[in-house]
């Protein structure tokens, strides 16, 4: 009994010990962003890195999951005869919450885990503190470019994937199954608000990026320097940064859409 | 004993540092200092806290007690800027080179250059020829440090180590894990650049042959503690059982060849 309360204890000092190193390690990077702004070379590096090479996952993924959208809508809406509303269904669907959310859970499985790896090994081989020894601050160096970048890159990457999810929902509803094309679109345009569903699903999409690239950057910077440290740390950041993301999902879907 | 430590030319000193690790004390309460334009040695075991004592005297660790100075600045009362600034004079080796390795072995070395000086393209194009002329390696400069070997690697940071002209340079374990060719061009580097560059070297090490072969000055230490101190010579006829047995590489002596354990024989036969 004593065991478990001794247990108990240090897991909860230790997890608010984390809780307090990766705020304050939050905290250093947001102060840190002003020198990223001086250099932006180092911020375009890290756009490609975490951005760019990001573009393949999100863009086969957004074709299926709208294609996907656009055939289970078609089956339900048909049997109403409303099939004609499936343009707004699908659009819907995806800029309110498939978009941001699917694509922020491939952004931390993609982009998270390789900059907690990067990071973690960059720990392990003594470039961190070698940087420090050489009077250059890392978290200005290396930590606060990639962190804007998962900033910048995550909204992009939503819409774009909402884009290319709209345009496999017009393949499947309208090429394949014979939807109207013009109700798809003008229905999409008429019923879809700007401010309601596109803004509202932009700043889900900033805040994701946001957790997704701290929670990668502090595991990578807390990490372990040890192979099997780093391993963890990657694993940790994409659970963890999935279950932050479903989470903050429903208290902003609620904040947004919800009367709770 | 003659100690040259004591003529008052000391550019680090160390005062009553003690630090622990958990529950385990890696140092505890011990006093040295190093001199201007020496190279001095710090030995001993694995796991006495060499790598430590440097990362304490860099202001990259704090200790629990005690004052570690380096040119007249107490390390830990800096502010960051002023640590920042003293860090750029002091350059560091580390063991496994701590290269950047997205970067080329040029851009490794120019690294700092282009951090801390405002120097044109040129300028710092012609330093870093320089420094990689200085450890024999101005032919691999458009090389990715995973296409270095070991040594190769520590050279390229030895001239990235170098590059801002530092008062000091702290090698960690400078010749572990070196073929003899490497080992021999690591030891008349460390060397020649002491002498040619009037630096102030600390050698952390257990290669006792090498840093024999060079140091002015040797600590050895264990569990925490200074167990010998002096000249190579004197280190050498030191009438101390366990720096003999360090220094001499004996297996059995005051560490024991046996890790602690119950009797043999019982261990054996009473199951």
């Amino acid at each position: 009994m004593t065991q478990f309360f001794q247990k108990l204890g240090n897991t909860t000092l230790s997890s608010f010990a984390k809780l307090g190193r990766s705020s304050f390690f939050l905290l250093q990077t947001l102060s840190a962003i002003s020198s990223v702004l001086i250099r932006p070379r180092l911020l375009n590096n890290q756009l490609y890195s975490v951005g760019v090479l990001s573009f393949l996952i999100i863009t086969i993924s957004g074709l299926f999951v709208g294609m996907v959208l656009g055939l289970q809508g078609f089956y339900i809406l048909s049997d109403f005869g409303a099939e004609e509303t499936l343009g707004v269904m699908v659009a819907a669907s995806l800029v309110r919450e498939l978009g941001p959310v699917v694509s922020a859970l491939l952004f931390a499985g993609r982009a998270g885990s390789a900059l907690t790896a990067e990071i973690g090994l960059m720990k392990a081989t003594e470039q961190l503190s070698g940087m420090e020894m050489m009077a250059i601050d890392p978290i200005k160096r290396i930590i606060a470019p990639r962190f804007l970048a998962g900033l910048l890159a995550m909204p992009l990457l939503a819409a774009l994937f909402s884009s290319i999810g709209v345009l496999g929902g017009h393949i499947v509803g309208v090429g394949m199954l014979g939807v109207d094309e013009g109700a798809y679109w003008s229905q999409m345009q008429s019923t879809l608000d700007f401010q309601d569903d596109i803004i509202n699903g932009v700043i889900k999409s900033i805040v994701f990026g946001f957790v997704i690239s701290w929670i990668a950057l502090f595991e990578g910077y807390d990490a372990i320097p040890t192979s099997e440290g780093v391993s963890r740390a990657t694993t940790r950041t994409v659970v963890n940064s999935a279950f932050t993301i479903l989470g903050l999902d429903f208290i902003l879907t609620a904040l947004m859409f919800g009367d709770i | 004993m003659d100690n040259p430590v004591n003529s008052g030319n000391d550019l680090i000193s160390i005062e009553n540092l003690t630090f622990s690790r958990g529950e385990r004390k890696i140092f505890d309460d011990i006093s040295l200092t190093i001199q201007r334009g020496k190279i001095t040695a710090i030995m001993g075991p694995s796991g006495t806290g060499k790598t430590t004592l440097l990362k304490l005297i860099g202001g990259q660790l704090y200790p629990e007690q005690g004052i570690i100075t380096v040119d007249g600045s107490h390390v830990h009362q800096l502010k960051r800027n002023d640590l920042y600034t003293l860090r750029k004079r002091m350059g560091m080796l580390f063991q496994s080179g701590a290269l950047l390795t997205d970067l080329t072995v040029f851009e490794n070395v120019a690294y700092p250059l282009k951090e801390h000086t405002s120097l044109s393209k040129s300028m710092i194009r012609t330093l870093v020829l320089m420094k990689l002329q200085a450890v024999g390696l101005r032919g691999a400069k458009d090389l990715m440090p995973n296409e270095l070997s070991g040594g190769m690697a520590r050279r390229v940071a030895l001239a990235r180590a170098i590059a801002l002209d530092p008062m000091m340079i702290m090698y960690d374990e400078p010749f572990t894990g070196q073929d003899p060719i490497s080992l021999g061009t690591l030891v008349k580097l460390i060397k020649n650049l002491n002498d040619t560059l009037k630096l102030t070297s600390i050698v952390v090490s257990h290669d006792v042959e090498e840093t024999i072969s060079i140091a002015d000055y040797i600590y050895v230490l264990s569990e925490g503690k200074v167990v010998g101190e002096g000249t190579p010579e004197q280190i050498q006829n030191l009438d101390s059982e366990w720096v003999q047995q360090f220094m001499k590489g004996h297996p059995d002596g005051p560490v024991h060849f046996h890790y602690p354990a119950a009797d043999y024989n019982n261990d054996l036969f009473e199951y």
